[in-house]
């Protein structure tokens, strides 16, 4: 079974169609615009965008659920930690203080400091389906192309295509290695401590980088004997020229953008939104 | 019409720098324009490297010192460049799967083009054009890693040809294809060959190859040329065994039968061989020397009771299997890629948990097992050596195992000596590992699994790739084994392999175990062959083409004769 890490879907959504640069700078743009501010007005708007491109790009849930479930686990400790550390942090910001509930000593839950952390909380919920979209709808080859378009060394995107495509072929040898490796005792089950299995995945390693290594060894021989690297520049099978869609996409990012910046310094006049005064 | 060199060796020579002695020596050939050529000999004799010389990996990606001059369609390779020779020569690789760039058949096929920066447009077209010639137009958008065997071979080979170079160069095309699908690839480039162009195979496996027919066999032998001629003359002279390349087994047989083969009787092809001249000396061979064999099984070891895997849920991978396997048999599973081997394997190893069905040996059920602990009942050697080998030192990496289960020092030594010996590397124990050839490396891995004691032994294509003297020691050593009471599950889709070492053949077809029979029955059952895509043997068909009556026990005769002259050699 090929274990699908950045396997992308070819669907003929609107997502789909867009060209990797396109993609790769509205992802670009509207982190930015999410990153320059603190207002939460303006990040649900983008969060409610990066939910509809989801939608739009018939991403399913059981792609994601392995990545979701590490980033829920994030982002509740980060909440939880962030209070720890600077419980009063939202008082300082807003210069008000209604407390909601005191646990005793210092740490009280206030109105300002739950408002602050669920506008980060909300920072992070908008810009993570971004990542997940730009990654899951670009074919590594396509996206290649785009950067060297913008003027990254073919032989650095090339290279980099290249990783994404052998990832799944490098995870596969690894499963194998380590099958072997048990059936000749290695009990990597839950019947041996922790820190044996741990130490015994290193006695893997030696064997997953011999294989490849030859791995490498194939592909760059079958590289050199098709003209790789003959000329200064080389032209892309699967580039798409950018059409009306990737400017309208890059259009309506770059707005988000302005008008982010736009509610920064004429409406807010600081980073953050300030719902108490 | 004159014929044009195109390929010209002058006293030319081969030295990698990382070698004391030289690869190549004295190697004069010239291959003319049109040309079908077929370089043989064993592993290590140079082929490859020759062939490397004429694509230009050497000296532009392996360095070493060239002596004397080759010249490839009027240029002298030590000054050209890697990009000129690569206009000239296509090579295809052996293992399309490793050398996949394009994430699609159509981006895969392109990849020259784009270095060579041809606009996109055009690109397409051509591309289209040569998906066409190799029947993959519809596959175009596909991922190549999810095509068959044949298809991969089919997209390495259009990647290639969109190049337009004339001289096509094969590395070993037939390595890890099952016999149906070598013999398509043999066809499809005896079809790519007719258009003029220059075609050189690099490959062990003559007989597949000869399939088709090639102009001339040229033998090497530790970098030397030592015999160039046409393919009936190499056959007839009889050398080739000698020089560690097997001659088709048909051939074998008419020599058992005393038959005289001259260069006349077109050895070269079974169906262009004159077997009405040796009828006589085979039927009388085939009535002298056959026998019915003795049958006897023994006790009953492993049973599979209705076993049934599926990976997703939906498509069946294994149904209903019903096994049993008996004590001290070499037994062969067989059938095309995809078809349930590896998965069954896996399954047997714990690695898999079936959804349905029993496991016993013994009587004993092994499903509460883990890996590890099951690992003592049955073992399994891996495909790639490299997959295994996780130490440096040969003593270190068979005793692996036992460190692992806390056996005393002193019976770890006694245990990992006595197999050593067994495998014939007792000499080499305090050797590192990096210094064996692959064959030795294979006996590496078998002894670390036979240390263990298992009392089935599973191996995964052991001979993969290997030529017919590295085959002959890794099978005969595991006969020995078998013959000291160890019980031997071979995975395979080498017919020679389960034709002259496993009386018993299982062969499994979309996830059904089809038949379990003799292994010659097997080869001799064209609807078999063809649902396990093997190919029947040619033993059948000499047999039939000299109206032999019994042409299924002919090929059984052969076979325990073979064994005998086998025995009697080692």
């Amino acid at each position: 079974m090929k274990l699908r890490l950045f396997s992308y879907d070819q669907l003929n959504t609107f997502v789909h169609r867009l060209s990797g640069l396109s993609k790769l700078v509205c992802f670009l743009l509207l982190t930015s615009a999410v990153m320059l501010t603190y207002d939460i007005r303006v990040i649900l708007g983008i969060l409610l965008l990066s939910y509809v491109m989801i939608l739009i790009a018939k991403i399913r849930f059981s792609q994601i659920r392995l990545m979701l479930i590490y980033v829920a686990a994030f982002l509740i400790f980060n909440f939880f930690l962030t209070y720890a550390f600077a419980p009063e942090y939202g008082c300082e910001i807003y210069g008000t203080k209604h407390v909601l509930y005191t646990f005793g000593g210092p740490y009280t839950v206030t109105l300002e400091q739950l408002f602050y952390q669920i506008t980060k909380l909300l920072k992070y919920l908008s810009v993570i389906p971004l990542g997940i979209i730009f990654v899951l709808t670009t074919n590594p080859s396509e996206f290649a192309s785009s950067l060297n378009s913008i003027g990254v060394s073919y032989r650095i995107c090339t290279a980099l295509a290249l990783t994404l495509r052998y990832f799944p072929d490098v995870a596969d040898d690894y499963n194998t290695i380590s099958l072997a490796q048990q059936a000749r005792g290695l009990e990597m089950s839950s019947k041996a401590k922790m820190m044996d299995r741990l130490k015994r995945t290193s006695g893997i390693l030696v064997p997953l980088i011999m294989t490849t290594m030859d791995r490498i060894d194939i592909i760059s021989n079958a590289m050199d004997l098709r003209s790789f690297g003959k000329y200064k520049k080389r032209t892309w099978y699967a580039a798409r020229p950018l059409k009306k869609e990737d400017w309208l996409a890059m259009g309506v990012s770059l707005c988000a953008l302005l008008i982010s910046l736009y509610v920064r310094f004429f409406i807010n006049h600081s980073l953050f939104y300030n719902p108490f005064v | 019409m004159t014929k044009e060199a195109v390929i010209t060796f002058k006293n030319f020579g081969f030295k990698y720098f990382s070698q004391k002695e030289k690869t190549l020596h004295d190697i004069d050939l010239t291959v003319y324009r049109g040309e079908k050529i077929l370089i043989a000999g064993p592993s290590g004799c140079g082929k490859s490297t020759l062939g490397n010389c004429i694509n230009g990996l050497i000296p532009f990606a392996y360095k070493g010192e060239i002596t004397g001059s080759l010249t490839v369609d009027g240029i002298e390779t030590k000054t050209a460049s890697l990009f000129k020779l690569s206009e000239k020569v296509g090579t295809v690789l052996q293992d399309s799967d490793g050398q996949f760039i394009g994430l699609s058949v159509g981006e895969d096929i392109a990849f020259a083009l784009e270095n060579d920066m041809i606009p996109q447009p055009e690109m397409k077209e051509r591309v289209r054009k040569i998906a066409q010639i190799v029947d993959m137009e519809s596959s175009i958008t596909q991922n190549p890693h999810d095509l068959s065997g044949g298809q991969k071979q089919r997209v390495s080979l259009a990647g290639v040809m969109v190049e337009d170079a004339d001289i096509l160069l094969f590395d070993e095309p037939l390595a890890n294809l099952d016999p149906k699908t070598g013999k398509t690839a043999i066809e499809l480039i005896d079809d790519i060959a007719r258009d003029d162009r220059t075609v050189i195979i690099i490959e062990h496996r003559l007989e597949d190859v000869l399939h088709r027919p090639v102009d001339r066999i040229i033998l090497l032998e530790e970098g030397r040329i030592v015999m160039d001629a046409p393919p009936d003359e190499v056959l007839a002279s009889g050398i080739l065994t000698r020089y560690g390349v097997r001659e088709p087994l048909y051939l074998t047989a008419a020599r058992y039968a005393g038959a005289q083969i001259t260069a006349d009787m077109k050895p070269a092809s079974l169906t262009a061989f004159r077997t009405d001249e040796i009828r006589d000396d085979l039927q009388r061979w085939y009535d002298a020397n056959y026998k019915r064999p003795t049958e006897e099984t023994g006790k009953d070891m492993l049973e599979i009771r209705d076993l049934s895997f599926s990976y997703d849920g939906v498509r069946p991978t294994l149904q209903n299997i019903n096994i049993m396997i008996h004590e001290g048999e070499m037994l062969s599973i067989v059938g095309k890629n995809g078809a349930g081997k590896t998965t069954l394997a896996s399954i047997l190893c714990g690695f898999l948990k079936p959804d349905k069905g029993e496991i016993r040996m013994y009587g004993e059920d092994l499903s509460p097992l883990s890996v590890s602990e099951r690992a003592e009942y049955i073992g399994i050697v891996m495909q790639n050596p490299n997959q295994m080998i996780s130490k440096t030192m040969i003593f270190e990496e068979v005793s692996l195992g036992l460190r692992i289960r806390n056996v005393p020092e002193e019976e770890i030594e006694k245990r990992v000596h006595d197999v050593l010996k067994i495998c014939g590397l007792y000499e080499f124990r305090n050797w590192p590992i990096s210094a064996l050839s692959f064959g030795q490396k294979k006996r590496v891995t078998i002894a670390s699994i036979l240390v263990l004691n298992p009392k089935i032994l599973i191996l995964d294509e052991p001979t993969a790739g290997q030529d017919y003297r590295h085959y002959s020691e890794i099978m005969e050593f595991l006969r020995k084994l078998n013959e000291n009471g160890q019980t031997i599950i071979l995975i395979t889709h080498d017919m020679h392999l389960m034709l002259e070492y496993t009386e018993r053949a299982l062969v499994l077809c979309d996830s059904k175990l089809i038949a379990d029979e003799k292994a010659f029955e097997v080869l001799c059952d064209s609807k078999l062959v063809n649902a396990a895509n093997l190919k029947e043997t040619s033993l059948f068909d000499l047999a039939q083409r000299a109206g032999i009556s019994d042409p299924t026990g002919f090929v059984e005769c052969f076979i325990h004769y073979d064994r005998e002259v086998r025995e009697h050699e080692a």
